[in-house]
């Protein structure tokens, strides 16, 4: 018998995606597909896909298998030395916890999507390249949260992230983000996940984190983070292909698609604000400012993306402007929104140190000083004079984004911006044009938001006073509130042997 | 502008409509020019209630915290509600007074802008 030749990479790869594709014989192609058409989006030939990887499954298992192999002896290692002892100080936690609770979650959200989209797409390559990311981003979900689990043993905050995700007001907003796009069709689903978050955005998400966790001593986070990097490359690469092949397909899908690139890559800004409340506040050791950030990846970085996508009739996201506009103010309404809720957050916040306020100063210098740091300062005397400030009531969310309606007019930092408009004879409010227009575009879906504090006064969240709704969060009393009096707070100092005025310089 | 369905004549529920408030309805109360409360708060609130109980019960359970708030002059107080400069009259109700579900009520006090002056 003659012995079959060994396949090259190519026919290997084909072999592996393309020909596992059926043809249908009894149904047709619209009944079994009956998703791939509603959106607008017209495909004319799903064998143009390309996969620039060309990774076949069984390839995929065998990278897959050695990286958990590598990353689940270095969590091993973490347990049996200790290494939650490494980190800079206690405060640095309070990052994982928004990492585990608000991020993890989104990897399992992401999972749920791509098997979606795997199913939905007629085309076999996307398929495959869905089947893989969903297969990517559960494993991610799971990798993040053993290795947090590390700390979980140690620290307070963070025992319940997906109980917490589905109810806690701060976590409706990547929650919401996500299920905006998982409740959307498949092409939606894939502009908004792959491209906007993965390709626009996602080294604002995982730099921060992973860079942050490196300079802050947690080498079992960093480690996490080289074993999914391959993996958010591959996702990258596909973001981007995935918008030319829609864009190739037809000059129809150019106004779809650019509206979704414009609505993405505000609410995913939106998002992005609480990461750039860890870079500036919650990091020991910072690795930049939000505003170097959003400079590089965004006004830099972002602006060479969108030249090379405008061969396709492709513009920068409409409002982006006004991220430019607000970037010397965003991160510190947003932590001093968090440090007056944070009775009811499952993280602790606090004032940064003489030398914080300083490192501020210099990075923001048209704003820090005229306007946060006095604000900064007074609370932090407040706290001394034993009167801690916590707002004590429920705040007015963005119907859009969800997030408290805090922000202002960035030519007018003490007048806040107040968007409205009638739908149905109902009245919504906007935190910005931005939001008010994806609402106005699709009212009969964004009127439906679960908003957490109109949730609480419908009797949907444990009864109606905070310890109920904290209650019914999972949070326990160690959560929340100020990390001076914290018991992470105490227990780093018996642990290090430190006085609490050491800790806290 | 309508959103794309997999099926036709989608709609959904109105989640906040206020059947689903017991009774109450949902009023928005921010104070201008002090950003110690970084938003407005949201309140339900009974549409009979007199606007006058807002003013004694409602603001200081909001904002007493702040120190501009035991000098404010009450027959000062400019009022904007929905956006529009308003005379609201204490003894009548909410209702009465043109404040409906998912009103949004402004409170700015002339010569109080914040600790030192400054919309904190």
């Amino acid at each position: 018998m003659e012995q079959a030749k060994k396949m090259n990479m190519k026919e290997k790869y084909n072999a592996m995606t393309g020909d596992l594709a059926w043809d249908f014989s009894y149904k047709t192609e619209a009944e079994i597909f009956p998703l791939s058409d509603f959106e607008g989006i017209k495909i004319e030939d799903w064998s143009k896909w390309q996969d620039p990887f060309r990774l076949t499954m069984d390839a995929y298992w065998k990278y897959q298998g050695e990286k958990e192999r590598k990353l689940y002896a270095v969590i091993d290692a973490f347990g049996q030395n200790n290494a939650h002892l490494g980190v800079t100080d206690a405060r640095y936690i309070n990052a994982l916890k928004i990492f585990l609770t608000a991020v993890t979650p989104l990897e399992y959200g992401a999972h749920r999507g791509f098997a979606m989209t795997g199913r939905a797409f007629p085309g076999v390559g996307a398929q495959v390249a869905s089947q893989m990311q969903s297969i990517d981003e559960l494993r991610h979900a799971q990798t993040q949260l053993h290795t947090i689990s590390q700390y979980n043993k140690y620290f307070d905050g963070l025992h319940d992230p997906f109980h917490m995700f589905d109810r806690v007001w701060y976590l409706s907003v990547p929650k919401s983000y996500f299920e905006d796009a998982l409740s959307a069709g498949p092409f939606e689903f894939i502009t908004a996940i792959s491209f906007s978050f993965e390709y626009v955005l996602t080294n604002l998400l995982f730099m921060p984190f992973m860079s942050g966790a490196a300079y802050n001593g947690d080498m079992a986070t960093v480690n996490f983070g080289f074993s999914a990097q391959s993996d958010e490359s591959r996702h990258m690469t596909l973001g981007l292909e995935v918008i030319k092949f829609m864009l190739e397909q037809h000059p129809d899908n150019l106004p779809i698609i650019q509206r979704w690139i414009d609505k993405y890559f505000w609410r995913g800004y939106r998002l992005l604000g609480i990461v750039g409340m860890m870079m500036d506040y919650m990091l020991p050791k910072r690795v930049m400012s939000w505003k170097e950030g959003w400079e590089m990846y965004f006004e830099q970085n972002g602006k060479m993306l969108f030249d090379d996508l405008a061969r396709y009739g492709i513009t920068m996201p409409k409002f982006w402007e006004q991220s430019v506009e607000e970037k010397e103010h965003l991160t510190h309404q947003l932590w001093l929104t968090f440090y007056s809720y944070g009775h009811a957050a499952a993280f602790h916040t606090w004032i940064p140190d003489d030398s914080e306020l300083d490192w501020l100063s210099e990075k923001y210098p048209n704003t820090f000083d005229k306007y946060y740091r006095p604000r900064l300062v007074y609370l932090r005397e407040q706290e001394k004079l034993g009167k801690r400030f916590y707002n004590p009531s429920l705040p007015q969310l963005c119907q859009t984004c969800q997030i408290p309606m805090v922000y202002t007019d960035p030519k007018n930092p003490t007048k806040r911006v107040y968007r409205e408009t009638i739908y149905n004879g109902d009245r919504f409010h906007f935190c910005s044009d931005a939001c008010k227009e994806i609402f106005e575009h699709e009212p009969e879906k964004m009127s439906q938001a679960w908003l957490p504090p109109h949730q609480i006064f419908q009797g949907n969240c444990g009864g109606a006073t905070i310890p109920d709704v904290l209650k019914h969060y999972h949070f326990t009393e160690n959560d929340g509130g100020e990390f001076l009096h914290s018991r992470d707070n105490a227990n780093w100092n018996l642990w290090k042997g430190l006085t609490p005025d050491e800790e806290a310089a | 502008m309508a959103v794309k369905a997999a099926y036709e004549n989608y709609s959904g529920p109105n989640r906040d409509a206020v059947e689903n408030f017991h009774g109450n309805q949902l009023v928005y109360l921010g104070w201008d020019e002090h950003m110690m409360f970084p938003c407005a708060g949201v309140f339900p609130l009974p549409p009979q209630m007199p606007f006058g109980a807002i003013i004694k019960e409602v603001v200081p359970s909001a904002f007493s915290l702040h120190p501009d708030f035991a000098s404010i002059d009450w027959g000062k107080v400019e009022w904007l509600l929905d956006g529009k400069s308003f005379n609201p009259t204490l003894d009548k109700s909410l209702e009465d007074n043109g404040v409906n579900h998912k009103s949004l009520i402004r409170m700015i006090t002339p010569g109080l802008n914040g600790i030192n002056n400054s919309g904190f």
